[in-house]
């Protein structure tokens, strides 16, 4: 039953990440990575974080891919949309690609440590998370807000008009 | 159940497929989503490691690859407002001008 959920979850999202990266719109390309996205955090509900898949739908769907969409609606994507993707444009980078895949691929399924199935884990798990997230790493939590203050600002100032 | 060497094969297509996307595509937008493809590959490791091995760090680091992309992306698309404001193009080829 699980299998059978992750198999289609997971087909689906490569299918859409390859959308993603063959498409020729740039508009079509954002709406195959909100489904990736999407199939993604039902990965996260399959590994019993509920948390994550919520901020997946929540911070990806609705924030990132929006501001994704906005910007592409505010500039012109008609020069873009012409060009096409070319497979073997980049010869050097395309076979890196292959080498990097085939050699992840082949150090997962030779090494035996990663056949272990999951194990079945204790409830209340949202609270022990967020007692370690608030607790044991508070100084990385605050450093991250002060990074996303700073990049408000930024993209704020990156984006104003020059005036005079 | 499923075992963890599926998640981890998951996240190595996902993982080559974003990494074409930014190393084959020429286009600015393009790139930027296929960085958001590599960095939720890298999210699914993390959490499966982490349930594998009962340990609650997997998804606090998945919190806080959200949170730095989230910032990331902030920061990017206003670059990409000012170039295409100043130069009027989307190609990656084309954007040369801190080249010394």
């Amino acid at each position: 039953m699980d299998q059978g959920f992750f198999l289609l979850f997971a087909t689906v999202s490569v299918i859409t990440a390859l959308t993603v990266v063959l498409a020729r719109n740039p508009v079509h390309c954002a709406l195959a990575l909100m489904a990736c996205f999407l199939q993604i955090s039902a990965i996260f509900v399959l590994l019993e974080a509920p948390l994550l898949a919520v901020i997946q739908i929540f911070v990806y769907v609705g924030a990132i891919m929006v501001l994704f969409l906005f910007v592409i609606m505010m500039i012109d994507v008609r020069e873009a949309k012409l060009q096409r993707f070319l497979p073997g444009g980049n010869l050097p980078a395309l076979v890196m690609l292959v080498l990097l895949g085939i050699e992840m691929s082949v150090l997962v399924l030779w090494s035996d440590r990663f056949s272990v199935t999951v194990p079945v884990g204790g409830g209340d798990e949202i609270r022990q998370l967020s007692t370690t997230l608030f607790a044991g790493y508070l100084l990385p939590f605050e450093v991250a807000s002060v990074i996303l203050l700073v990049a408000l600002v930024g993209a704020i100032v990156l984006a104003r008009k020059e005036q005079g | 159940m499923v075992p963890l060497s599926w998640y981890i094969l998951l996240g190595v297509v996902l993982f080559v497929i974003g990494a074409a996307g930014v190393l084959l595509r020429r286009n600015i937008l393009v790139v930027l989503m296929s960085l958001e493809l590599l960095l939720n590959s890298v999210n699914i490791n993390f959490i499966a490691f982490g349930r594998i091995y009962n340990d609650f760090r997997g998804q606090i680091f998945a919190i806080f690859v959200i949170a730095i992309t989230a910032a990331e992306v902030a920061v990017a698309l206003g670059i990409l407002v000012a170039l295409v404001r100043n130069k009027s193009t989307l190609k990656v080829d084309d954007v040369t001008m801190m080249k010394g």
